[in-house]
């Protein structure tokens, strides 16, 4: 597929979700919202996941800090845009600072790390009851406008942020600093021997897979209105991303596009008619992605794999 | 709080979590998967102990081996049936394949046995000497602990499963070429971690209450123990585990009970940041 071709349908689909709230009810237009910033986070991670092929699992970390910077800043009377951008550089110079420390580490060890700073964020949060009312959560202020006016403007605000990240990834996708990542993700150290500045892009692939995520937590935290600890941080949530971008094709430039939205279309069916299973059909979901659509449903449609059932599955060298 | 008593709650719980980290560690030194399965199997074993008690009357000592056996068989078929089949898949795809996997059980566990926190309550009293007061129900469970990761130590050390267990973790195709079917291994460890997790569940579940929400927890303890002993072997997961205890009831008393889960997730940042093979390296066989 070739780089017009990408955007033109991407485009396409932005303007159909754009125009949910115009032929949808407030329940489809919530969804889109929630597809918007699926969309982003899943965006974001295939920056460091998908191109660089580390395996992180701090998004919510990321998420529930702009949620809190958002919300705080709020509280304390900034205005919203200011607020939202202030989230933004927060977590982008958290993940700096935290990418500069836990890059060193890889594979397994990084992923622990990983999840382990979604643990001590959401810890540290739920102790700090003076400033974050602790486990009861913050309000933040709503928006004094019409509900129709409301929804309207966080899935535009959503979706200029999807527009965001997606040039990025387009222009990282074409761009050297691109190949260095796709070198990284596969053999480092060789990328390292030939002269790719491998601490330097990885560093740089962590900000940028962060910082939306804060502007979005912020964002969410706007709208919604109340965040809370568990709520902000959610482990669940630090899966559901990288399955996300995984389930649409890792490391493509229309992947995480396609994941989301078929994540969210399969959520929204399930969790309607099977209440009490709809975290096992979560789990589901992520056995089938990982057994049958190995590379994401965009190989599907590219054409480049034959059925994933039918291919023997000797991933194992030794018996 | 007196030290003694500080020192002795640490070590009865560092001792709980050794026993629970023990077999995650092996599947993460064997295998190379970090199994998010660990924390909801041990809640499968402790519920298993409760409901027998509760159920069919039988003493939770006396359930602890059966429970043992029955999780033994669900870890290996989970590991025969999907894991194996990417096991030598990179970290991404084994993690989040055992975290699905995990989310079908625990929703599972849920529906079945509602979120309910349940306890058994032996009633021994608590015993007392040098000042220290320790309830008996804790000293059985940290000697069961203790003995079950003995137990698992000496399997290691003289069964040939154990030995070829430990040659499939130095080198799998060097294992494989002195005829060990590695695949079975995989299984037969995977089974093992399952089977001393749902062994600390049962212990667990005579001396705390129960409830699904601790799988994540349990799993975060398994983490920190295995960073801080060091990868796949029997001392380092002891060794982890009583200096996760002892950091805890320290943390606890001197931040607040708050900071005490903290404070073990940020020495084990520190420590992976330091010195990332662990205390005890990774150079130990077992």
């Amino acid at each position: 597929m070739s780089n017009p071709v990408r955007i033109g349908l991407f485009a396409i689909w932005i303007v159909v979700l754009g125009s949910v709230p115009f032929w949808g009810d407030n329940a489809m237009a919530r969804t889109a919202i929630m597809l918007a910033m699926s969309s982003v986070l899943a965006y974001s991670w295939n920056i460091i996941g998908g191109f660089a092929g580390y395996p992180s699992f701090s998004t919510a970390a990321f998420f529930g800090l702009g949620s809190y910077v958002g919300a705080l800043c709020q509280g304390a009377g900034v205005p919203m845009p200011l607020a939202w951008l202030a989230a933004t550089i927060f977590v982008a110079a958290f993940a700096g600072l935290i990418g500069g420390i836990v890059l060193r580490l890889r594979g397994h060890y990084f992923a622990i790390a990983s999840i382990a700073i979604v643990e001590v964020c959401r810890l540290v949060v739920a102790a700090w009851g003076s400033l974050t009312g602790g486990g009861n959560g913050l309000n933040v202020p709503l928006l004094m406008w019409s509900p129709d006016n409301t929804i309207l403007f966080f899935l535009m605000v959503m979706l200029a942020l999807l527009v965001i990240i997606f040039a990025i990834t387009v222009f990282i996708d074409r761009h050297r600093f691109g190949f260095a990542l796709k070198c990284i993700r596969q053999n480092e150290d060789a990328a390292d021997m030939v002269g790719v500045d491998a601490t330097r892009f990885k560093i740089l692939a962590y900000v940028l897979s962060a910082f939306l995520c804060g502007t979005a937590g912020a964002v969410y935290a706007s709208w919604i209105g109340y965040i809370d600890p568990t709520d902000s941080f959610q482990i669940v949530m630090t899966v559901e991303i990288p399955v996300m971008a995984m389930l649409g094709g890792a490391g493509t430039v229309l992947g995480p596009a396609i994941g989301a939205a078929a994540f969210v279309v399969l959520e929204e069916i399930f969790w309607a008619n099977f209440l009490d299973w709809n975290r096992a059909i979560l789990g589901a979901i992520i056995v089938v992605v990982i057994f049958a659509l190995p590379g994401g449903l965009i190989r599907i449609f590219s054409g480049r794999t034959r059925l994933p059932f039918l291919r023997s599955r000797s991933t194992e060298a030794v018996q | 709080m007196d030290v003694g008593q500080i020192i002795a709650n640490g070590l009865v719980l560092g001792a709980l979590y050794a026993c629970l980290a023990v077999g995650f560690s092996l599947v993460w030194g064997v295998l190379n998967v970090i199994n998010m399965l660990h924390g909801s199997f041990v809640i499968l074993g402790g519920y298993l102990t409760f409901f027998a008690a509760q159920v069919i009357g039988i003493h939770p000592l006396a359930a602890l081996v059966p429970v043992a056996l029955i999780l033994f068989v669900l870890g290996y078929a989970l590991q025969a049936t999907f894991i194996n089949k990417v096991v030598a898949a990179p970290v991404l795809v084994t993690l989040t394949l055992t975290f699905g996997l995990d989310m079908i059980l625990y929703n599972v566990m849920t529906v079945y046995f509602s979120a309910t926190p349940r306890q058994l309550t032996l009633g021994l009293g608590s015993v007392e000497f040098w000042g220290i007061f320790l309830p008996v129900e804790r000293l059985i469970g940290m000697g069961l602990a203790l003995a079950l990761t003995a137990i698992l130590f000496v399997t290691m050390r003289t069964s040939s499963i154990g030995r070829a267990i430990v040659a499939v973790r130095m080198d799998r195709f060097a294992a494989a070429l002195m005829g060990i079917k590695v695949n079975r291994i995989y299984a037969i460890t995977f089974g093992i971690g399952a089977l001393m997790a749902g062994a600390a569940g049962s212990v667990f579940a005579m001396v705390f209450p129960v409830t699904t929400n601790l799988s994540g927890v349990f799993l975060g303890k398994a983490f920190v123990v295995c960073v801080i002993g060091g990868l796949g072997s029997v001392p380092g997961a002891l060794v982890g585990g009583l200096a996760l205890g002892l950091v805890e009831a320290f943390a606890g008393v001197l931040l607040g009970p708050q900071n005490a889960l903290t404070a073990g997730f940020v020495l084990m940042l520190l420590l992976l940041l330091v010195r990332p093979t662990g205390i005890l390296g990774v150079k130990g066989y077992e």
